[in-house]
């Protein structure tokens, strides 16, 4: 009778055949008992997930990976025409443009994020009065939809009502006003501050919950070993944080890399294309033009990059699981 | 206790913090008082003498009644609504009975399939929407909340599913045992031993899943056409922005309306949803 207790979900038909054999408790025989066996209850508990996530997930994919290398648009059946998609958008200027703003969107958002994110856990990992009200309040960035928010923005960037070019111009520090929008450097920056406004909440909040782990003897200790401040957050907390931070970093970098809603309601990718992200400029071309296989192709310029950080990130969390 | 001076104490901390809530905040107070300012007020100069750059002389609710009366508005948030809570169940459902059999049952491929369902987790919509849009063209769910509704859980579950079996691997095997032992089967244990004591893991998904959802911008840009079919992101861009004139009034109004939602459920469940966030980053 041991083996049935220390058994586990490992030995599920060990233990009924042990149990029903012993006469002491026998598993009732309903019409669920094909689900006794363990694999078969699996296969029936992932079965809505599996065709859930094959028929929009698996099948889409697939067929963008058609789409991209076949000459379709909007109610025309394209025929097989290679790689002429990819090179094409490789040699088309917009696109360029549009790959590079995405690589130094995510790079410096992420890069903001990281540093400000960190900055706000560490204030918010002390006690004071209010903090409850102030961490939640942080969230809502976060909570509150993007687009919606990014609008209330925008109006901020608005060229002739901007709110900031008052403040700007009533302290002093400009004499006209800034182009925030309508110029495509300026564009690029201001489309990086909201989505560190939006993003920074996640990265707190993440980093504040791996803050807490933290033992506090640890920071007495090498306080009273003379570490200050500094020293104790560069050899006390960031070893600690590391785990963590890399995970959180790496869903940013997706989020932020395959961005569209922030670009489409701030510039939408103008002025004269200048201000385009992977994902804004597939949607011009794959949607509001009509070429599918065009727009396809371009969205996928965006998997080595994503593969990559997926794999990076496996890799990682291989490496967890075996130490 | 590490002990700090006083002044330090401003320095390193209350105007860093202080800098910061104003810094979150205002957009947010930003769209309030533009969605209470009578237009007159709104379209002036930069340069004018403006007596109350922060407050308005003149609160008026006419931007709320315009959106209320002359768009469709409130359809929009309904639609919102009911695509939210629905694409949260179906994902719940499906993320409930993934997560357990990922982390309690032995199976062939069991960890491939961890794997490739946490590999989905990390494909953005961007990605897919141009041949899920010919998809659902195909399966004749366009322009219906159904082409919402069966893709939204495409991101929903994989994070659903992830969260939960983290929960469920710190639920002792002993559990489930006594009652197997006691005749329960073990569906049976499953769904009234294992899933109540889950409940503040399915809350958490729950409220993640809802808010992401409410959240969703492309599939739900490029999925519906007809004004009284979209949902609240949608409908604000496509609807209150007439050729080139932005009615900045009404949209903050309707931003300010379209977040009250999320952020009240989110008021709510602070705790539960901050367990989703760095739940879902940890498993």
């Amino acid at each position: 009778m041991k083996k049935p207790i220390a058994g586990g979900a490992g030995a599920a038909t060990g233990v009924e055949v042990t149990l029903a054999s012993s006469g002491v408790s026998r598993p009732r025989r309903g019409p669920l008992s094909p689900l006794e066996n363990e694999r078969l209850l699996a296969g029936v508990l992932l079965a809505p997930t599996i065709v859930l996530l094959g028929m929009f997930i698996a099948y889409p994919f697939v067929m963008g990976v058609w789409l991209s290398l076949s000459s379709t648009s909007v109610g025309n059946v394209g025929h097989f025409v290679g790689a002429h998609n990819f090179v094409k958008a490789w040699n088309d200027s917009i696109f360029r443009t549009a790959f590079w703003n995405t690589c130094w969107y995510t790079g410096w958002a992420t890069v903001f994020k990281l540093t400000l994110g960190m900055w706000l856990a560490l204030l918010l990992n002390r006690s004071f009065r209010g903090k409850r009200i102030v961490r939640a309040s942080m969230l809502l960035p976060f909570i509150v939809p993007t687009v919606l928010s990014t609008f209330a923005w925008r109006w901020m960037f608005d060229p002739t009502f901007s709110v900031l070019n008052w403040l700007l111009f009533r302290a002093g520090m400009i004499t006209t006003k800034l182009p925030f929008l309508s110029d495509g450097d300026y564009g690029m920056w201001c489309a990086i501050v909201v989505n560190t406004w939006r993003g920074m909440p996640f990265f707190a909040i993440t980093l504040l919950a791996g803050l807490q782990t933290i033992n506090p003897d640890l920071h007495e200790a090498s306080s009273l070993d003379g570490a200050n401040a500094w020293h104790r957050f560069w050899h006390v907390t960031w070893p600690l944080l590391k785990p963590v931070t890399l995970v959180v970093v790496v869903f940013s970098v997706i989020q932020t890399f395959s961005d569209f809603q922030l670009i489409y309601v701030l510039t939408g990718g103008g002025p004269a294309n200048a201000t385009h992200l992977i994902a804004t400029y597939a949607y011009q071309v794959g949607v509001a033009t009509g070429l599918l296989g065009e727009g396809a192709a371009i969205s996928l310029f965006m998997l080595p990059v994503l593969f990559l950080v997926v794999w990076l990130q496996l890799r990682y969390l291989r490496r967890l699981e075996t130490t | 206790m590490i002990i700090e001076r006083r002044w330090k104490k401003w320095v390193y901390f209350y105007i860093p913090l202080t800098l910061f809530v104003i810094g979150t905040l205002f957009p947010f107070y930003w769209m309030f008082v533009t969605a209470i300012r009578p237009d007159a007020e709104l379209y002036r100069s930069w340069r004018a003498v403006n007596n109350a750059p922060f407050w308005t002389l003149a609160p008026t609710l006419d931007h709320f009644r315009d959106l209320l009366n002359k768009t469709t508005f409130p359809q929009w948030l309904w639609n919102t609504f009911f695509i939210a809570v629905v694409s949260t169940i179906i994902s719940l459902f499906c993320g409930l009975l993934a997560g357990y059999a990922l982390a309690r049952l032995k199976f062939p491929m069991a960890g491939t399939l961890g794997t490739s369902i946490f590999v989905t987790y990390l494909v953005p919509p961007t990605l897919l929407f141009i041949p899920l849009a010919d998809i659902i063209r195909n399966f004749q769910l366009g322009n219906t909340p159904w082409a919402l509704i069966l893709t939204y859980p495409t991101f929903l579950i994989p994070f659903c599913t992830w969260l939960l079996m983290g929960y469920f691997k710190t639920i002792p095997k002993e559990l489930e045992e006594c009652a197997r032992i006691d005749g329960a089967t073990r569906f049976g244990a499953m769904v009234r031993i294992i899933f109540p004591i889950a409940v503040p893991g399915i809350l958490s998904a729950g409220i993640f899943a809802f808010t992401l959802s409410w959240n969703e911008f492309i599939y739900a840009l490029v999925f519906l056409s007809s004004p009284e079919k979209k949902t609240v992101p949608v409908g604000v861009v496509s609807e209150l922005i007439r050729g080139d004139i932005y009615f900045w009034g009404q949209l903050m109004a309707g931003a300010l309306l379209g977040s009250i939602p999320v952020a009240v459920v989110y008021s709510f469940f602070v705790e539960y949803y901050v367990t989703g966030l760095t739940g879902s980053v940890k498993g």
